[in-house]
């Protein structure tokens, strides 16, 4: 039914969409890559050319693999906690009980909380050592209070963004769980599987797919945890819980190196792109178009 | 032949699922209640906090000191005009792939989601310096249009996908009973198409009300939304854990009601169609 008038007007259609984007895309990484090869301060007049120096000096730094280390650290931690919770979570839901629409929307509500609130509330009404909830609880239990965020500050932030993120995992699988075949487990029932080999056999396999959707679209997520780590901890205690976008943030903005924050800025986006070419070969291949 | 469920197992899985529902839900419901009281009571042990007095003080003490409102209307402004300016950029795109799909758009389709792969901090020095030379920085209008760009591939993929799901015999079928071209669109598929573009905004908007990065890099003081204000109460002065916590309710109960009827447009939103 495409005429070849109707192929041009749909050409027209999208293009707006596609030539935004693709400036969006060329322009400002075009300019972060000639950043990261220029001797360019915001304090000191003048940029010169700098060759790999940005590069070298952003690598070699003991704050980079900091917090290259801490970034793995928080996107796994945070993965763990999520995937298997939102299973265990989705698992539940899926039974019948009283009340289930209530329940589902007390679990989901975390997701629609602001990073800069969840992160705040977390810090002063539950982790803090004076006043936080935890430590009222330590004292009435007789112990002493703990203070989270200075002595353990990437657990904490793990916790607050696992928080966060723990409903997504558990509504996308609890999505998946609802559409497995239900005369399929009946008949592996009626031919005497186990409760076990039924979860193993036919659930297992039936989720997989959605844990896969889950882990890579979080891991692009966790990639760029910024906020939580600005209002909580600022990084610290020194690079403690620093990570890479923060390095960025912290060299770029705060001591106005362009160069060095634009190096690791491209950093980023080969660490990010490493993770979404997998990504986008697991929806390309879902997608009939 | 549905199985029988015993009412012991029904209700064990009750009362398990209500005490993790609410243990999840505890520091938001903690929030809400902490914003009910004076700042003496609010870090007083939490079974004195509860039994104290309630009060709305601390409601007004944030809109006097700080103009609550302000940051409110911004975000209001921030997340709706990004969001129709989305849509108006991608209603006409993704209509096209559906209806008059071409060989590469597919290719197209996966090149748009590709940009979302980007992230944020590998374009923030190029922006920063892009909005302070435009004068962009602290603006409504440089916020809008950044969060349009970052939010168009997820628009455009949410649109397609419902869109695909109109079935192309119904235009036929329209045209064979005589109808031109703007009846068509008038009177067929834009009926069918309302209730996917509802979801997609109301998606939309919570994305861009959340969205914490660049409201926080681009903003000071006059564009700034709730992600910023909130954010100044992380290096607070004297006691403010009553007004942190009335702020925090006003600027997450609208999002909540909004998200709480988007449940299921949010799994199709946010894995990009692979999970319905």
């Amino acid at each position: 039914m495409a005429t070849a008038h109707s192929r041009t007007a749909a050409r027209l259609m999208v293009s707006p969409a596609v030539i935004l984007l693709f400036l969006w895309m060329i322009v400002p990484l075009g300019m972060t890559v000639y950043f990261s090869f220029l001797r360019y301060n915001l304090l000191t007049p003048g940029t010169s050319f700098a060759g790999l120096d940005n590069y070298y000096y952003f690598l070699t730094n003991a704050a980079f693999w900091d917090a290259l280390v801490n970034t793995i650290t928080l996107v796994v931690g945070v993965l763990l906690i999520t995937v298997f919770g939102g299973i265990g979570l989705a698992l539940l839901l899926d039974q019948p009980m009283w009340g289930q629409g209530i329940v589902r929307v007390m679990v989901i509500a975390p997701f629609f909380v602001m990073p800069t609130v969840s992160a705040l509330v977390w810090k002063n009404m539950f982790m803090n050592p004076v006043n936080g909830m935890f430590a009222h609880i330590a004292k009435a239990l007789g112990f002493a209070p703990y203070d989270f965020l200075a002595h353990a500050p990437l657990l904490s932030i793990i916790v607050i963004v696992a928080w966060a993120w723990l409903p997504f995992s558990t509504l996308i699988l609890l999505t998946a769980l609802q559409s497995l075949d239900r005369e399929q487990q009946e008949a592996a029932e009626m031919d005497g599987a186990s409760t076990l080999s039924r979860f193993w056999y036919l659930t297992v396999p039936h989720l997989t797919r959605s844990i896969t959707v889950v882990i890579l679209i979080q891991t692009i997520f966790l990639l760029s945890v910024f906020a939580e780590i600005l209002v909580t901890t600022n990084g610290g205690p020194g690079t403690a819980s620093t990570n890479i976008p923060y390095l960025v943030y912290a060299q770029s903005l705060l001591s106005f190196d362009v160069g060095g924050g634009s190096a690791g800025g491209i950093v980023a986006v080969i660490l990010a792109n490493i993770v979404a070419f997998f990504l986008m070969r697991m929806i390309g291949k879902n997608l009939d178009a | 032949m549905a199985r029988k469920i015993t009412q012991t197992r029904k209700t064990t899985v009750t009362v398990i699922a209500w005490i993790i529902g609410f243990l999840i839900f505890f520091p938001i419901l903690w929030t809400i209640l902490m914003s009910f009281k004076s700042e003496g009571d609010a870090i007083k042990a939490p079974l004195a906090m509860l039994t104290s007095h309630w009060t709305l003080e601390s409601y007004g003490e944030v809109q006097e000191r700080s103009n609550y409102l302000r940051f409110f209307m911004n975000s209001v402004v921030i997340s709706l005009g990004s969001t129709i300016l989305a849509l108006v950029i991608a209603i006409p795109a993704a209509w096209s792939m559906a209806f008059v799909p071409g060989r590469r758009t597919k290719d197209l389709l996966m090149w748009m989601l590709s940009t979302k792969m980007m992230p944020a901090v590998g374009v923030l020095v190029p922006m920063y310096l892009m909005f302070r030379d435009f004068g962009l920085l602290d603006t409504r209008t440089g916020l809008v249009v950044v969060l349009t760009l970052i939010n168009l591939p997820i628009v455009v993929w949410m649109l397609y996908t419902y869109f695909k799901e109109i079935p192309g015999e119904i235009l036929e079928a329209a045209r064979m009973d005589g109808a031109n071209l703007r009846s068509e669109i008038l009177y067929v598929l834009t009926p069918m198409a309302v209730p996917g573009i509802a979801s997609t905004m109301l998606l939309n908007i919570i994305l861009a009300w959340n969205e914490a990065f660049w409201t926080l890099q681009l903003t000071t003081s006059d564009a700034a939304p709730l992600t910023q204000f909130i954010a100044s109460y992380s290096s607070p002065e004297g006691l403010f854990y009553a007004k942190l916590s009335a702020a925090s309710t006003m600027a997450i109960a609208p999002i909540l009601i909004l998200g709480w009827f988007s449940q299921k447009q949010l799994v199709r939103g946010l894995t990009f169609g692979a999970v319905k």
